[in-house]
């Protein structure tokens, strides 16, 4: 279930190079939005616009409940919404954590207040996320969660990973994992490899995801159930979910921009911003990933949008917290970084952004058709940009592109039949 | 990503050995040499840097590298205090920033930071005017340990150029051999990392060295520099006891050949990683290096104000 604010829905004419391609639609055209819903869609001039259905993020950390210093649901949406985001999926990982209905009733609520752009709301696997009873997933599903996950920490224990799959069958919900071996990963900043062994960082291996990810896909398989890989960042998980939907197992995985584009060599630059979960992985790791995402194989980009306060990040590297935002930098990070020099097509990277994560999640694919609710994105290719620490939606600024000139902007976003993002109108 | 390394302007701090090229090393050894015939004096004590302050900002136990910084600064004619975390503000939970801008409230000429973290060097020197000298940062770095290594070395053997080290032990959490390594492959040296598998990280190798899992390899080296054996990695079983640690590692008169001579940073686990019988051989060479880190830190000192200085003149054009 996605949750908004109420308001009207808009009616607007939007016109440019239509790229959809789920719908294989590439072509100049005007669209016609009335009361919200795409009423005509006749041939149009191109003008440097292009125009696609609007991005969904299937991982977002909007740290409401409890750190509304770092996030809240409307600065996260409205980031959202500038990123060119028709829906997103917000993380239980909060304080308290979202494991009963209460919890999550009362975000429901305040979404519908505060949320500019429809968001759904993740429960937890289990109970506090400790990882020992699982949380009350029928009553939790009923009460609209988005979808499960003990995100920020792995399912350690394989006996609860089962049960949650088995349970979880009870429900229609996806059941989302963050893998890591917390064995392998502990005192671990970053991977394990070349930067680690000269920088004297402790290292987290690769194999601390890849074994949890083949156990994940080992169980879902005999369990007959599906599960999403979060955040994948290893090249060995990514042969292990190819390996297994060779098999047949239903399984999806979402992959981050800052996964695609740098390695694990950024971190020499010692910024806490460069500093994730999973951290950053060598050359061939980020190939692998970028394959997999052309063919499909990963079938998601996940922001994994996390804010900390500045205080927080301002410090020591090991010091600091994993994570960083992604919400508003998405697109033009992966247009400048892959798609302008050749790596991935635009295509790739729209279909990656909208109809993949939504189908991963049981979410109605964004579409540009007759009778559809609009959900879209115009996008300024050409369109320069500087990314500062004043300029983000978004009340924390822990990006890894601080200071960096990305080309092509999000201009509109429409979400749900309501114009949430004007660039121009708020110019 | 923002790049918050400080402006490169090598000679102005020492935070890593990968910041200097062979002719800083030289200049510091050879300003520590000279420095080394003031200290035969009766009075002990030289003008070069009076009226200037050194602060030694201490987030780590340490013996000698602060008693050695401390004494430097004073042989000097500097003033000097020195912080550790416990008893300062740090224990009632200030920030390193909080910290760093405090002391630079008093505008220290040099700031010598020993922390656990990696990069917190880096980030006083980004926060504050002052000098700073890393005096140790995580597994990282800890340069004049390095620079007083080679100091010795280069006493003890009369050269650096193609001297062979290994290097043996606990490398994976040591900056110092991080630090040693990078150093005497920038004086045209060469080193071999020896120790159990989960000790030694891999990839390593790319600071240019050779790695061996057998102590056999130490017989061709020239110096057989021996790491601490931090008995708390036992509890994290990267190696299963101290006692076959010791049979596979540990540094014996047996297996120290003639002419090696055997180092140490110190503390040492005497009977661990190395038998006392070697520790208190003339093979070994533990209180020349605590003798040379006296001499290469007061060098350092005059090397971060007064070379930058001269090279800040030169840029002026006052030369």
């Amino acid at each position: 279930m996605l949750v908004a604010r109420n308001g009207s829905r808009d009616s607007l004419t939007l016109e440019g190079r239509v790229v959809a391609p789920a719908q294989a639609i590439d072509e100049p055209l005007r669209i016609t939005v009335t009361d919200g819903v795409i009423s005509t869609i006749e041939p149009g001039t191109a003008n440097g616009l292009a125009i696609s259905p609007a991005f969904v993020d299937p991982h977002v950390h909007l740290r409401t409940p409890g750190r509304e210093d770092e996030e809240t649901i409307r600065s996260g949406t409205e980031a959202a919404a500038a990123g060119g985001y028709c829906a997103i999926l917000a993380m239980p990982n909060t304080e308290p954590v979202v494991d009963s209905a209460a919890v999550l009733g009362a975000l429901v609520e305040r979404a519908r207040v505060e949320a500019v752009v429809p968001t759904g709301f993740m429960a937890a696997i289990s109970k506090g996320q400790h990882g020992e009873e699982l949380t009350e997933m029928a009553e939790l599903a009923a009460s609209g969660a988005a979808a499960f996950t003990d995100d920020g920490r792995p399912v350690v224990s394989a006996g609860l990973m089962r049960r949650a799959l088995q349970y979880g069958g009870l429900t229609d919900l996806n059941i989302a994992l963050h893998c890591e071996e917390p064995t392998l990963s502990r005192g671990g900043h970053i991977h394990e490899g070349v930067v680690s062994a000269e920088l004297g960082i402790g290292p987290y291996p690769s194999t601390a995801e890849s074994v949890m990810v083949e156990r994940d896909l080992s169980l879902a398989a005999a369990e007959g159930r599906p599960i999403h890989l979060m955040h994948l960042s290893a090249r060995e998980s990514v042969a292990a979910l190819e390996h297994a939907l060779e098999a047949g197992v239903y399984a999806t995985g979402e992959v981050t921009p800052h996964h695609l584009v740098l390695t694990d060599d950024a971190v020499r630059s010692l910024d806490p911003n460069t500093k994730m979960n999973p951290p950053l992985r060598a050359a061939d790791d980020r190939e692998a990933l970028r394959d997999a995402l052309r063919r499909g194989r990963i079938s998601c980009i996940a922001t994994d949008h996390a804010p900390h306060a500045r205080h927080e990040k301002d410090v020591p590297f090991e010091e600091a917290p994993f994570g960083v935002t992604g919400l508003e930098t998405a697109f033009a990070a992966l247009h400048t970084h892959l798609v302008l020099p050749g790596i991935l097509t635009l295509e790739t990277l729209l279909e990656r952004m909208s109809a993949g994560p939504a189908r991963a999640f049981g979410l109605d694919e964004p579409r540009i058709a007759v009778g559809a609710r609009a959900n879209l994105v115009t996008l300024d290719l050409d369109g320069e940009w500087t990314v500062t620490e004043g300029g983000f939606r978004s009340l924390s600024a822990n990006s890894w592109l601080l200071g960096e000139t990305l080309t092509g902007h999000v201009v509109k976003t429409v979400a749900d039949g309501r114009v949430v993002f004007d660039k121009v109108a708020r110019a | 990503m923002a790049d918050l390394r400080p402006p490169a302007a090598p000679r102005r701090h020492l935070l890593s050995i990968a910041d200097l090229e062979r002719s800083d090393v030289e200049r510091v050894l050879d300003t520590a040499q000279a420095l080394a015939a003031s200290l035969d004096r009766e009075v002990k004590k030289l003008p070069t840097l009076r009226g200037r302050t050194v602060v030694n900002l201490f987030y780590e136990s340490s013996t000698r590298t602060l008693a050695s910084f401390e004494l430097a600064a004073k042989r000097l004619s500097a003033d000097t205090m020195s912080l550790r975390s416990s008893g300062s503000s740090v224990d009632k939970g200030e920030s390193l920033k909080d910290t760093a801008l405090t002391l630079a409230a008093y505008e220290p000429d040099v700031i010598v930071v020993r922390h656990p973290s990696i990069g917190a060097p880096q980030f006083v020197a980004r926060l504050t005017d002052a000098h700073v000298v890393n005096a140790g940062d995580g597994k990282h770095q800890h340069p004049t340990q390095a620079l007083l290594d080679l100091y010795t070395m280069r006493a003890a053997l009369g050269r650096l150029d193609g001297l062979h080290v290994a290097i043996v032990g606990d490398v994976l959490h040591s900056r110092v051999a991080r630090s040693l390594v990078q150093a005497i492959a920038l004086v045209g040296g060469r080193t071999t990392l020896v120790g159990p598998p989960t000790l030694v990280p891999p990839g390593i190798q790319a600071l240019g060295c050779e790695v061996s899992h057998d102590l056999g390899a130490i017989t061709a080296a020239d110096v057989v520099y021996v790491l601490r054996m931090q008995r708390e990695r036992m509890g994290e079983a990267f190696v299963p006891s101290l006692r076959e640690y010791t049979a596979l590692y540990g540094i014996t008169p047996e297996r120290v050949r003639d002419g090696q001579v055997v180092m140490h940073p110190g503390p040492m686990n005497r009977g661990v990683e190395i038998d006392p019988r070697v520790a208190d051989s003339p093979a070994a060479l533990v209180t020349d290096q605590v003798r040379s880190g006296l001499v290469v830190r007061m060098a350092v000192l005059y090397d971060v104000l007064t070379v930058s200085a001269v090279e800040a003149r030169a840029e002026a054009g006052v030369a």
